[in-house]
């Protein structure tokens, strides 16, 4: 099945089903393991104690915000030059998901940074762009409920998806560019990851975890949206029928 | 496992982890049995969908 089968929503809709129940057990799965090795397993840091352990739920949730914005402007591309029939149904089931990780990823860093900086908040520049991207995120699942018919919402929602897409490299680099107290990158950058192995391992586990939980989610909102639709447009035949 | 002297925080950051991944996939759930119900609600009643176009096909 290549890409463009899955242009057929009854297709993707028969792929969703029979990807699901696989996606949910190995979620699960990866998530019993990555948890068990993170509570239990990985040691204390030597200068932050068990706070490190806020990190293995921070960093995750911090790399799906970011990845699920990457996702929907992958999508408003799809959108507005390949008007492929999925791609604003993927942006649309994308956007609650995003919100919801950084969201956590701004609770959770504030419930880190209390203990180690002193404050549950610094305008610096990581935060800050993060708080920009999460206000973004807001603004998409506001435009999506403000324009009623899908496909002119879709439009809309693409132009604000490309926009704020400027964001991403805002975010990533911001601990670069500017003199901020978050710290700077320890796992994705030039030359080896600065963490050590008995903690990059468990990271990398619960990392791969909350992947597997947005495909799993994602998949099954996508469906959700599809079915929507449809029920759309049978309303609108009837209440057309009804005319 | 011992939190230490933060594991008011610790415990808080995994308590909010835990409710929103929860409340994601409740709403994700919850949402599906209603479209289906409601899908099958109007199928039932003889509204058929014509399938001439993509959009459509949605």
């Amino acid at each position: 099945m290549g890409f463009a089968d899955l242009a057929n929503p009854s297709r993707f809709l028969s792929l969703a089903e029979r990807a699901l129940p696989w996606l949910v057990v190995a979620t699960a799965a990866v998530f019993a393991i990555g948890l068990y090795q993170a509570l239990l397993v990985a040691p204390d840091d030597y200068q932050q104690g068990a706070t490190v352990k806020i990190m293995f739920i921070h960093v995750p949730n911090a790399w799906l915000a970011m990845l699920c914005w990457t996702v929907m402007s992958i999508a408003a591309l799809g959108t507005l030059v390949w008007r492929h029939p999925l791609a604003d149904v993927a942006a649309k089931a994308a956007a609650p998901l995003g919100t919801a990780f950084t969201f956590l990823c701004l609770v959770t860093g504030s419930l880190w940074g209390r203990p180690m900086w002193g404050a549950y908040w610094v305008w610096d520049g990581r935060l800050t762009s993060v708080l920009v991207l999460f206000l973004m995120y807001l603004a998409v699942l506001a435009l999506w409920r403000t324009i009623e018919d899908p496909s002119r919402a879709a439009r809309a929602v693409a132009i604000l998806t490309l926009v704020g897409a400027i964001n991403l490299p805002i975010i990533k680099f911001s601990v670069d560019w500017w003199a901020t107290l978050h710290q700077p990158a320890s796992v994705f950058r030039m030359g080896a990851p600065t963490i050590h192995p008995a903690i990059l391992v468990p990271l990398l586990i619960m990392g791969v975890a909350f992947m597997l939980l947005f495909v799993t989610l994602h998949l099954a909102a996508m469906r959700n949206e599809i079915l929507r639709r449809r029920v759309r447009t049978l309303l609108l035949m009837q209440a057309q029928a009804g005319a | 496992m011992h939190l230490g002297p933060y594991a008011a925080f610790i415990v808080a950051a995994y308590a909010a982890a835990f409710a929103v991944v929860t409340a994601l996939i409740g709403w994700v759930v919850v949402d599906h049995r209603a479209q289906t119900r409601t899908l099958h609600d109007l199928e039932g009643r003889g509204i058929a969908r014509r399938r001439s176009s993509r959009q459509e096909a949605l």
